[in-house]
């Protein structure tokens, strides 16, 4: 009876998580213009996402922002959490303080202050597209930060040191040797810093320029107009999403049981 | 000495960069925020939100929305977490996956999906904005709240509540007086999650036609009217709730549970 009761709560909860996403997805394969019209299947919504130039370069250029931003990021933040972890308690605190800013601060702050600094006061035009990717870093950089302080924390320094005994140079014991056993960090901070830089909406309408759109911008912006052709292509859009992320965290489990196992062999 | 000293050097790159766009823009922001249009020193912006109604009441508002959202993803999330971490199934995680898994898919796109739905089932939703805006935004966040609960309910140790239960406690005393208190840092780290977002992220209650204003809106009416001193006073009171939020949650802080660990 009780376990009866668990198991109904979870699946209401579970349901107001999917379905308003199920149903869109079911739409999306139909003509209908709008969730509860009756219409008949239809790949329209699929050919027109990827037959318009506009949402096309849209999704592109969303995706190409997010990974060279994550990139940058990555490279930044795990430079930035390396030396931090062997720096002195003063630089140490002061750069963990600062990395946590961005982490608790409104996104819309973030965005906001950026957009003063370099759009007002520096007068960087925003076709430059600094801004905006600058932008991009700040939300995403701290976040690979954290996520491999904690790699650095269980990593055994010997190791260092031993590679340094043996002869290799402080450049070839930090590639050889720290940053491989870093990699489950870099790597979780790099997705975490993509996943972010695709949903941001705040950051990137205040430093985007005015003929660019990421999905965030593009979506809000299409719900107020009234192009029912463009509402129901993102209906594609959604659901494509939603495939490639079920796809991902799928592969991603079966990835890391194996990972689990080989480590437990070890 | 000269090896570390070199390791530690990697670090200025990234500390430049911070500087330079995390704590220069927000020294711009209190700048901007105590000078008028002519960038004399001047407390009118200050005046400005703390004398109009507009304002206060948009102040008001998103408190009030902002801790019904939270409390509702409370309401929701904890029993949630607790049943996932206290499953015997075997692959607990797989489970936690199904309901944090939305966090990957665009919010625009979800919010679009809710709105369909609500739609659907209330005819006109502008009818009920702010009923609407907290479905939004619950939607929007619950999983950064079942997270961080999930984490801390799932440490917390089982032998605890067992022994509590041999020496006569009954089952809901054991909750109340054992596991609730010992899972407070999650609470409080859900609750940061979703309190600030639900303070300004007006793209939802936009997109679901609530036309009343949080403070979000103000930002984002303010720098569509290029108005960046009036703009930055209400970040600067964005940041100062902010601030004391952190300072509060510092006390329960549980550094597994934070938005960094989230993959």
């Amino acid at each position: 009876m009780k376990k009866a009761l668990k198991i109904f709560w979870l699946a209401i909860v579970l349901a107001f998580i999917y379905v308003p996403i199920l149903v869109l997805a079911v739409y999306s394969f139909t003509d209908a213009s709008m969730v509860g019209a009756s219409g008949g299947f239809s790949f329209n919504n699929y050919i027109n996402l990827f037959a318009d130039e506009e949402l096309r370069n849209m999704i592109f250029g969303t995706v190409a922002l997010a990974l060279i931003c994550a990139a940058i990021s990555t490279v930044l933040a795990t430079m930035g959490a390396i030396g931090s972890y062997y720096s002195k308690r003063v630089p140490k605190t002061l750069l963990n303080t600062a990395n946590q800013v961005p982490v608790v601060n409104a996104d819309i702050v973030t965005g906001f202050s950026v957009c003063i600094l370099l759009i007002v006061i520096l007068r960087i035009s925003k076709d430059t597209f600094i801004p905006l990717g600058i932008g991009h870093i700040v939300l995403t950089a701290p976040f690979v930060y954290l996520s491999i302080l904690p790699k650095l924390k269980q990593m055994d320094n010997s190791l260092y040191e031993a590679a340094l005994d043996l002869g290799a140079t402080p450049a070839q014991a930090l590639f050889k040797v720290v940053i491989p056993q870093l990699i489950p960090g870099i790597l979780s901070g790099f997705m975490l810093a993509v996943t972010l830089s695709l949903d941001d909406y705040f950051v990137t309408t205040y430093t985007k320029p005015s003929t660019f759109d990421t999905i965030s911008t593009y979506v809000v912006n299409a719900t107020k107009g009234s192009q029912t052709e463009t509402k129901t292509a993102l209906w594609a859009l959604s659901t494509i999403i939603f495939l490639i992320v079920i796809t991902a965290v799928v592969l991603m489990n079966v990835l890391s049981q194996k990972g689990g196992k080989a480590n437990e062999k070890a | 000495m000269k090896l570390r000293f070199n390791r530690s050097q990697l670090c200025i790159p990234y500390a430049l960069f911070l500087a330079c766009f995390v704590i220069a823009p927000l020294i711009v922001i209190v700048y901007y925020a105590f000078t008028n249009g002519q960038g004399q020193f001047s407390f009118s912006n200050f005046v400005n939100f703390f004398s109009s109604t507009n304002t206060l009441g948009t102040l008001l508002y998103s408190f009030a929305l902002a801790f019904s959202v939270t409390l509702v993803c409370l309401l929701i999330g904890y029993p949630t977490a607790y049943i996932l971490a206290r499953s015997n199934f075997k692959k607990k995680y797989v489970l936690l996956m199904l309901f944090v898994l939305p966090m990957w898919i665009n919010f625009t796109l979800r919010i679009t999906a809710l709105k369909e739905i609500l739609s659907v089932l209330e005819g006109n939703i502008s009818a009920y904005p702010f009923l609407n805006s907290v479905i939004g935004m619950t939607y929007d966040f619950l999983p950064f709240m079942i997270l961080p609960l999930y984490t801390s309910l799932l440490k917390l140790d089982k032998s605890l509540s067992e022994a509590a239960e041999d020496l006569g406690a009954n089952k809901l005393t054991v909750f109340l007086r054992i596991t609730l208190p010992l899972s407070v840092p999650g609470i409080v780290s859900g609750i940061t999650m979703v309190l600030l977002p639900s303070m300004t992220n007006y793209v939802v209650l936009d997109m679901l036609y609530n036309s009343t204003y949080i403070m979000g809106s103000l930002i984002g009416s303010y720098f569509s009217a290029y108005d960046w001193n009036n703009g930055s006073m209400i970040s600067l009171v964005l940041l100062v709730i902010i601030f004391i939020v952190t300072l509060v949650t510092n006390r329960f802080s549980d550094k597994d549970a934070e938005r960094g660990t989230v993959l």
